[in-house]
């Protein structure tokens, strides 16, 4: 998918058992977030993606989680064990299982996390990773999700509308 | 009494990685500073684990993975071996893909310890 690409409309299961659509947020700024459990980089970014949601909310954003890699091999990535990070971190976001990991192919998504944040009218706006620094939160000098969605809420251009995804592989079956 | 003097060159450092994880490039910079600090010149063996049966042989926990003299820097809790990111447990309790520059000093700090007990 590259930026000013239409969101490609999905349906999964999330940890709150019910089945959740992109339709379902419209008239929302979306980030669809390809995430997992076990990914160190999740791991380390994922207090910062609960953040996000938190700052945004009221401001019309809502981040929409996957979970796409296989659990066969990565049983840390079970839909089980999505229920259990949820509660412990407290996510404040749906967080999904795309098993068969249809919606993963169909977005091109590579790495866990891996932002697409479409705007209002699901056009793709920006594309990559999360801010510039997964290992210190502190150290962060370029909030590429933050000040890309700044700048959707301010109806301005996003000055860095993509950027490399880093992160681990998602795990493909 | 004989003092010993540890032969820092009696060192082997070794980075294991996968490149597909992308923080081994920055867990070697940090490597090398903290072996710059620490006045060890020693040569860091850099081992890219490229396969599952690689991982098995090596028992390779994930990348980035560092041992001073063959001992693993963090201690790894599990037995899966294979081709996967490693999560490092900070001192403030983050988890990261990277081992902190504490960890890394640590563990060369103990290592040129015992080759004095030598």
């Amino acid at each position: 998918m590259k930026i000013g690409d239409k969101a490609i409309n999905f349906s999964l299961v999330g940890i709150d058992d019910k089945v959740h659509s992109l339709n379902d947020y419209s008239g929302s700024y979306v980030a669809v977030i390809f995430s997992c459990n076990h990914c160190p980089y999740v791991r380390a970014w994922e207090d910062r993606m609960v953040k996000i949601q938190a700052d945004y909310e009221k401001k019309g954003v809502q981040i929409l989680a996957i979970n796409a890699n296989d659990e066969v091999k990565y049983p840390d990535d079970s839909f089980p064990n999505m229920k259990q990070r949820a509660r412990e971190k407290k996510f404040n976001f749906p967080y999904l299982r795309d098993k068969d990991q249809t919606v993963a192919k169909s977005y091109g998504a590579q790495r866990t996390p891996e932002v697409f944040l479409f705007d209002a009218n699901r056009v793709l706006r920006y594309h990559g990773a999360i801010d510039d620094n997964y290992d210190d939160p502190n150290a962060v000098r370029a909030h590429y999700l933050r000040e890309a969605l700044e700048s959707l809420l301010q109806t301005r251009e996003i000055a860095t509308p993509e950027t490399p995804p880093v992160g681990c592989t998602i795990k493909w079956k | 009494m004989i003092h010993k003097v540890a032969r820092l060159d009696e060192l082997r450092v070794t980075l294991q990685y996968w490149e597909e994880c992308p923080s081994h490039d920055q867990a070697l910079a940090r490597l090398r500073k903290v072996l710059e600090d620490e006045g060890v010149h020693v040569d860091i063996e850099l081992v890219k684990v490229e396969s599952e049966e690689q991982a098995m042989r090596l028992r390779f926990v994930g990348s980035p993975t560092i041992l001073v003299n063959d001992v693993d820097i963090d201690p790894p809790t599990t037995s899966y071996y294979g081709l996967t990111c490693r999560a490092y447990r900070l001192e403030d309790g983050r988890i990261s893909p990277l081992p902190s520059e504490r960890m890394i000093r640590r563990a060369v700090q103990e290592a040129k310890v015992n080759l004095k007990k030598v």
